[in-house]
């Protein structure tokens, strides 16, 4: 949270409603009346969300989101590195989410992580007779291959759902005759709006199947937590999970980046649960304060600003062992984050940065930018819910634009406007931009960088938006406005 | 080339009279290919003498493609140079029978099933038009004409009419209409009386009144038509009249179907049904007591 309202000169909630109006007044009337309420300009003072969210994409426009089985597969299950994740239907949906999203594994490949791509790959046939006797199948020769896999996620694509097949019948007879979890995930992709509902879905499976059925071989200390929501992304895990080590914590389980299947499922077990990506672990936080009473709480990792206040928040829960490592901590990487910050921050400053990501991003970055000296001139999700954009509309300056699962247009529109010196957005985002002569970073997958996360991935992330920015191949192109 | 496509409620009878009809056909020369529609593939056991033919969907399970299926491998020619096909698809529910029926005409049209030297295509349909599988005979290019085989029983009515509602969809859209109610006697009361008056509340004619005879089972039981089991027999002959009907037909209408009160206004009045009692609607027997 900030302390002050801040403001961005010559942004205005008049300014900003004007822009808005100005998109919307190209939509027919009944298009323009559904995304209306989706785009705002931030309410910093109210705490409140100022758009609409979760709500199905108007039928038409170009809309950046993804499905549940996006949801399920590339950001919850896929990360488990000592897993078979099996994607269940036609071979297009697993290979295509083979790897994109840089959730980075350790181990060796086979033995200890299987990232690798295994799909029924339907057939006709096995559409019109059904899937399960294939997927029988598929799990024996799975666990042939692969005896050291831990278990098996199974996670359905949308035919399965279609043609009614029953997953959950074949995991639960397979995980018996091959004695390891396998876990049916129905998390179909045209469930739900966005692929939030196959986070939630993936949630409940990790609840239902997953969750307290196993202990950790050491014993419990007072220091446990686990690391809720942090996917790995080029490398970010490597940076905030010795950061809390460092800090005097064990950290037993990382949910789900590099993640290891044995260790979630003994993290009923930990003292505190630290979540950082809300959106897509919020629900199984929930269910561990219910059921086991677990405490949890929700950090930023982004910039040292923010670092600084979230390890001082985990601190408080601690006692004075880890409040006094935490200190330690912080005063040993102040001085090299502040110059990190000198070198950046004069090349930097005044900057003004767009973003539109997924269902964290768009808030939690933002301390960072600002760590740089640059501002915060529109934000927007994919798939947020109420509960992301209240807790967006203190980060964001006053008056500035709020997105929700804006169109390509809309987002097109507002740059124009705005003319920001960096977009922080997708690869589908990528190239329109750059081709307007904006420079760009992909903010889902870190493009092809990272880590991000912690002291370690500030000084990545400064390096990296001030080779975007003040590139001189920015010099040779004429923006077209 | 006209293609006919045959609905109407399961067990109703639709397969013994495509046969025994396309039998007819066959004799008066023309040229005619069956396609039926049903994973229980019971469409054209009688004109193969065969107890089951191979379907395509079996074939494509065997050979892991449809890619790799040949048209003679699922193509039978029997009695009379009918041409005959099964779509197949699974056992009662797993998978999904309609995107059999789909995958099947799909693989007919690209491999060229679709000759110009037939004069009738018929599909034989499952009962129940459960999801749009069923409804693929009826798509744009394919059956443009529609019978109903219905009899004078309740149910088998209601379902005639809803099929007319299927055909109303269809008809706004594109070229199918109705062409008539074949009635499958079963020997239920002013059952003659009855189906031509539905045929006209709909908007169209019972173009043919099919007596009830046993010759038809006796026929069955050796895997025949009754056109080839006795061609002298009056039944058989109730066949040809259907089939020269049918190749003279040239009534083809967009439905009119009842609303459900028409419908057992209907049945009341040729007393197939009684006044409705709100009275007991509702009301167990022990309450009632």
């Amino acid at each position: 949270m900030s302390d002050k309202i801040r403001t961005v000169e010559g942004i205005t909630k008049e300014s900003t409603q004007a822009m808005i109006d100005e998109a919307l007044s190209v939509y027919p009337e009944k298009a323009r009346k559904k995304r209306a309420p989706h785009l705002a300009p931030n309410d910093a003072a109210s705490g409140c969300a100022s758009v609409k969210s979760n709500k199905k994409t108007v039928p038409g426009v170009m809309s950046a989101r993804g499905c549940a089985y996006a949801g399920a597969k590339g950001v919850v299950w896929g990360p488990i590195r000592d897993m078979v994740h099996v994607s269940h239907g036609p071979v297009g949906c697993g290979w295509y989410s083979w790897g994109t999203r840089r959730n980075m594994m350790s181990g060796i490949t086979g033995v200890t992580n299987f990232a690798m791509q295994f799909t029924s790959d339907f057939q006709e046939k096995d559409i019109v007779y059904g899937g399960d006797k294939k997927l029988k199948t598929l799990l024996e020769e799975a666990h042939d291959l692969f005896p050291l896999a831990k278990g098996i996620s199974v996670l359905s694509e949308c035919p399965v759902g279609l043609i009614g097949d029953d997953i959950n019948s074949v995991a639960k007879a397979s995980s018996k005759d091959l004695d390891i979890p396998i876990i049916p995930c129905n998390c179909e992709g045209f469930r739900g709006v966005s692929q939030s509902l196959g986070h939630h879905i993936s949630n409940d499976t990790i609840r239902d199947y997953i969750i307290g059925t196993r202990e950790f071989a050491e014993p419990a200390s007072p220091y446990d937590i686990a690391l809720i929501g942090e996917y790995n992304i080029g490398g970010d895990a490597w940076s905030t999970k010795p950061l809390l080590e460092e800090c005097g914590l064990n950290v037993k389980a990382v949910w789900t980046g590099d993640g290891e299947l044995e260790k979630i499922a003994a993290t009923h077990t930990v003292k505190l649960n630290v979540i950082h990506c809300y959106r897509s672990m919020n629900y199984m936080c929930k269910v561990m304060e219910e059921k086991f009473g677990i405490p949890w709480i929700e950090l930023n990792f982004f910039g040292p600003t923010k670092i600084r206040q979230s390890l001082r928040a985990l601190a408080e829960l601690f006692d004075d062992t880890i409040k006094e490592k935490v200190e330690a901590v912080i005063a040993k990487y102040d001085p090299i984050m502040q110059a990190v910050i000198d070198e950046y921050k004069p090349r930097l400053d005044g900057k003004k940065v767009m973003l539109l990501v997924g269902g964290l991003r768009p808030r939690h970055t933002i301390g960072a930018y600002e760590d740089l000296g640059m501002d915060c001139v529109g934000s927007g999700y994919e798939f947020a819910h109420t509960d992301d954009y209240d807790r967006t509309a203190p980060e964001m300056p006053d008056a500035t634009v709020v997105y929700d699962d804006p169109s390509e247009y809309e987002f097109e529109k507002f740059a124009d406007t705005l003319k920001p010196d960096l977009i922080g957005s997708g690869i589908k985002e990528k190239y329109v931009f750059q081709k307007m002569g904006i420079p760009f970073r992909q903010m889902h997958s870190w493009d092809y960088s990272g880590p991000y996360h912690g002291y370690k991935g500030f000084e990545v992330f400064a390096r990296d938006i001030d080779m975007a920015i003040n590139s001189p191949t920015w010099n040779l192109v004429k923006a077209p406005y | 080339m006209r293609q006919i496509a045959i609905y109407g409620k399961g067990g109703i009878g639709k397969s013994t009279t495509t046969q025994n009809t396309v039998a007819g056909l066959a004799s008066l020369g023309k040229k005619v290919m069956i396609v039926g529609c049903d994973p229980k593939a019971d469409s054209t056991r009688l004109i193969l003498h065969a107890k089951a033919q191979n379907t395509v969907m079996d074939l494509v399970r065997e050979l892991g493609t449809v890619e790799d299926l040949e048209l003679d491998d699922v193509m039978k020619v029997g009695y009379g140079d009918i041409k005959c096909v099964e779509s197949g698809g699974p056992e009662p529910g797993v998978g999904c029978a309609g995107r059999g029926v789909i995958t099947a005409i799909n693989f007919l049209e690209e491999n060229g099933a679709y000759t110009d030297d037939l004069d009738f295509v018929f599909y034989d349909v499952l009962g129940d038009v459960v999801c749009g599988g069923f409804a693929m005979p009826i798509r744009e290019g394919k059956a443009e004409e529609i019978y109903i085989v219905t009899s004078g029983e309740m149910m088998a009515m209601y379902a005639a009419n809803n099929i007319s509602k299927g055909i109303l969809k269809y008809a706004s859209s594109g070229k199918v209409r109705l062409a008539g109610l074949i009635c499958n006697a079963r020997k239920t009361d002013m059952e003659f009386e009855l189906i031509s008056e539905l045929a006209r509340r709909l908007g169209t004619q019972m173009i043919h009144f099919v007596p009830r005879d046993n010759q038809v089972q006796r026929a069955e039981l050796r895997r025949m038509t009754v056109i080839e089991y006795s061609p002298e027999h009056p039944q058989a002959q109730e066949y040809l009249t259907l089939a020269q009907k049918i190749a003279d037909n040239k009534m083809l209408v967009v439905p009119t179907p009842l609303e459900m009160e028409e419908l057992e206004e209907l049945l009341m009045k040729f007393g197939i049904m009684e006044a409705e009692d709100e009275a007991i609607v509702g009301v167990a027997e022990a309450a009632a007591a």
